[in-house]
């Protein structure tokens, strides 16, 4: 039919500029706005120092998983593990700094040690989801399900179970202290955003994510080793959960292995669906997350600081989810 | 009496563009009745469109005496045209039994009738001298018997009319001997079979007569044993045997006879598609891989470029032998590959121009792992100048260009590698004249400037205008090598029909 093939028009690229598209595109920032003006009318005192502060605390533990997750969902995978390595971390610190583990020879080294083994560990583990996703070709929503179930059981292994209550401010700085007036985990957070936007628009590791989950084919036949790929934004994904398991346990000035990163995969799932990131992988936004937890912490504070009860904020965070991924889908069309 | 199935005149167009114009297809009773044609000939259209899939937009379909107009190929399956597909369509872990009446399950009470449906599966296999125990889970039985169930459960009691799309390109050969076996016995039954292959041998094997499609039109209906196997692929491709032999092309013969070959590939074998192909490209030099549908001409150069794992033979690349493991290994070495699927393993369509241009060079464009964008836009501009590609500009999103524009892309990919062998699998495919003819330029051009081509090309004209060599493959195995005054498309298509003795007559005789 090579004849007729010259009746094809060539596409024209112009830009358009319909609704659907700039609400994909911007909805998250609008909604944001939308929000924080909703707000400053009917909220009292929503403009003050301390709402920024407690609404910035809520979401750091959800926005720092949500920067992993954001770039193993730009591959197209999916990790369900995160909070089951939070809950490992936030069990191997204590252990670390109260001694437990092993003699600490001074005190400062055990609050060294203690940050950087657990976070390393939970490293590791995410290296091993990613051993499962690329050598064993496991599908990621069932390779991340692995420790999803026996991360959990592990922590509590290590603790035998039981609360490990703790007061130590040089550890728990990474929950507690502030640089400035600023919360020190929020100071964490931003830099960890601007990082990792930072990463996957300017470097090659960041081009080599976004080309996997637009087209795992085409990338692997353009020369990008996919398999290792993979593999570092896992182990990304686990360094950042267990960084976030630290502060959780430093926040509560106490480790319980059942509750630490309890349901933090769908919290920081939702955060990257609402803030933009394609879930099929190939387009990420790293900032888009980080206004996506916002908007759903910001939804729960409107509505609690208005007296209705946390069992509705549930509900309305829901409904965020669900309008997110549907507007999302209108501008795949 | 009349046939069982009269299709005339039937006309289709998608947005506008024909795809069938006018085509007649008469399948008698109780006949096999071959259905061929390349790729975009409307073969599958026409299946489609008597099964229900698409609506026509002209002609007249008579089946059983009676004009029809089926609205989906359930509807078509209840007046009694069954269509079987290539893979199989069953529950592995389900019994036999199951897997048979899925959809059409037997109830009495509101319960399940286990025992009239187990009778019923057993009926209908003995129909076909299946003998098994439908009580087992379908994947106990090695994957012929599964194919045949699957034919079985398609076919049912009350097929008039079966359908087979390519139905042999999974099958090993003793498969496909049982598959043959069923079809004669589905004749003997009265029953009519349309049978769409690409392997001559199993058309000559199995059918009665055929249909050969080309752009859109039916072009000849004869007995099978009235053509010959070169009559049958000079018809499907269209060309005279009359045709004028070819001209020169690209680079002088002798000038490429003594240069040093940049790739030798030697008795390759890879899975079921390839068993025993060498072929050779030297610098400067476009060669052409020859050969119709499933002739393994896709798996050979993958392989090669390492996106395949070989089974067996030699490849030689840049004087290394055997030193490519992966796509990574291969672009390293200097090669390029534009795969015959632009859209699905090709563009990346949700990346810019830029990004889709520079995906191979990002490595060399970084520096400690930051991407150069200076140089980037550089080099992206250069080649959106000097391929002439449309876009808005390097931000543009590749999804939103011509098929051309995005080819021309990918070939980009590849040149600002500067390579030293390029690999192009249907290079010119679903892309309009203009472009292709631009394209083919190009490829003359770098070739001129010592870049090794390889080509593959459905389109026998154009492998035959660019290359200065051909390789014909056929059923896995080199064929033939085509060279000199060799390379003009009746030798190809004699290659094609009859593999290496003919072909060699032809070219010297």
């Amino acid at each position: 039919m090579a004849d007729t093939a010259t009746t094809l028009p060539p596409a024209h690229g112009a830009p358009r500029f319909d609704v659907r598209t700039i609400l994909t595109r911007y909805g998250a920032w609008i909604a944001l706005a939308l929000l924080i003006l909703v707000n400053l009318a009917i909220t009292p005192n929503f403009a003050t120092w301390q709402t920024l502060n407690v609404n910035l605390t809520q979401v750091c533990a959800i926005v720092i998983v949500g920067v992993g997750m954001t770039l193993v969902i730009a591959t197209g995978g999916i990790d369900l593990s995160v909070g089951a390595l939070m809950a490992i971390a936030g069990a191997l610190a204590p252990l670390i700094f109260l001694g437990k583990l092993f003699l600490l020879p001074h005190p400062a080294i055990g609050v060294a040690l203690a940050f950087i083994v657990p976070v390393l560990a939970a490293a590791a583990l995410g290296w091993f989801n990613g051993w499962l996703v690329t050598r064993l070709r496991i599908q990621p929503i069932i390779a991340t399900l692995v420790l999803f179930i026996a991360g959990r059981g592990i922590a509590q292994v290590f603790t035998n179970g039981n609360l490990q209550v703790f007061n130590l401010p040089s550890f728990q700085f990474i929950g507690l202290g502030r640089v400035f007036g600023i919360p020190f985990q929020a100071v964490l957070m931003i830099v960890i955003v601007a990082a990792a936007a930072w990463m996957l628009k300017r470097t090659v590791f960041g081009r080599q994510i976004l080309a996997i989950g637009g087209n795992e084919k085409a990338a692997r036949l353009s020369g990008i080793p996919v398999a290792s790929v993979k593999q570092r934004v896992y182990l990304i994904s686990g360094l950042l959960s267990g960084i976030a398991g630290l502060i959780v346990i430093a926040r509560n000035s106490a480790a319980d292995a059942n509750l630490v990163g309890l349901g933090m995969e769908l919290d920081a799932i939702a955060a990257v669906a609402v803030g933009g990131t394609l879930l099929t992988g190939g387009r990420a936004t790293v900032i888009g997350t980080l206004v996506g937890a916002l908007i759903i912490q910001l939804v729960r504070y409107t509505l609690l600081a208005n007296g209705v009860p946390d069992a509705a904020a549930l509900v309305a965070k829901a409904a965020i989810i669900v309008l997110a991924v549907w507007l999302q889908r209108q501008g795949r069309r | 009496m009349a046939p069982l199935l009269s299709m005339h005149g039937i006309d289709k167009r998608f947005a506008g563009i024909p795809a069938l114009r006018s085509a007649e297809l008469v399948v008698e009773r109780g006949e096999v009745h071959a259905l061929i044609g390349q790729n975009g000939a409307g073969k599958s259209t026409m299946i489609k469109i008597l099964t229900g899939y698409y609506r026509k937009d002209a002609g007249e379909i008579l089946f059983d005496g009676k004009p029809v107009e089926f609205s989906s190929p359930q509807d078509a399956q209840r007046s009694g045209i069954s269509t079987i597909y290539q893979e199989i369509n069953l529950v592995p872990y389900r019994s036999v039994t199951e897997n048979i009446c899925l959809g059409r399950e037997k109830r009495r009470f509101g319960l399940l009738d286990w025992s009239a449906m187990h009778e019923e599966a057993r009926a209908l296999l003995a129909r076909f001298k299946i003998g098994i125990d439908v009580r087992r889970p379908l994947m106990a039985y090695p994957t012929a018997v599964q194919q045949m169930i699957a034919i079985a459960r398609a076919i049912g009691f009350e097929a008039k009319l079966v359908i087979m799309d390519e139905p042999t390109s999974s099958l090993d050969e003793r498969e496909v001997g049982v598959l043959f076996g069923v079809i004669r016995q589905l004749k003997e039954a009265g029953v009519s079979v349309i049978f769409v292959s690409h392997k001559l041998d199993e058309l000559y094997a199995v059918c009665d007569r055929v249909t050969i499609m080309r752009d859109g039109r039916t072009v000849q209906v004869a007995p099978m044993t009235q053509l010959s196997r070169l009559d049958l692929v000079t018809s499907m491709l269209g060309r005279e045997l009359s045709q004028v032999l070819h001209e020169g092309h690209g680079m002088a013969d002798a000038a490429g006879e003594a240069r040093e070959h940049v790739l030798k590939v030697q008795n390759l074998s890879v899975g079921r598609k390839v068993s025993d192909v060498s072929f050779d490209v030297r610098p400067g030099e476009i060669v052409g891989l020859a050969g119709l549908l499933g002739a393994g001409r896709t798996e050979s150069v993958r392989a090669v470029f390492g996106a395949d794992r070989p089974d067996a033979g030699t490849i030689d690349f840049a004087r290394r032998e055997n030193a490519i493991a992966t796509p990574s290994d291969a672009i390293r070495a200097g090669m390029g590959f534009c795969s015959e699927d632009r859209k699905l393993e090709g563009i990346i369509p949700d990346m810019s121009v830029r990004e889709n241009l520079t995906l191979a060079l990002m490595p060399q464009l970084a520096r400690r792992g930051i991407v150069n964008e200076a140089r980037s836009r550089e080099i992206v501009d250069r080649f959106i100048k000097r391929l002439g590609i449309r876009c808005t500009g390097p931000e543009q999103r590749i999804r939103e260009l011509s098929g051309g524009n995005q080819q021309k892309v990918l070939l980009a990919r590849w040149l600002c590698m500067n390579p030293k062998l390029l690999i192009l699998d249907e290079p010119t495919r679903g892309i309009d004249v203009g472009a292709k003819a631009e394209i083919l330029s190009l490829i003359r051009e770098l070739a001129g400037q010592g870049l090794g081509v390889l080509m593959i090309s459905s389109e026998l004209e154009e492998v035959v205008e660019a290359a200065s060599r051909i390789f014909v493959l056929r059923d896995g195995r080199t064929a033939a090598e085509l060279r000199g005054d060799a390379v003009n498309e009746q030798s190809v298509m004699t290659a094609m029909a009859h593999g290496h003795e003919s072909a060699r007559e032809a070219a010297h005789g």
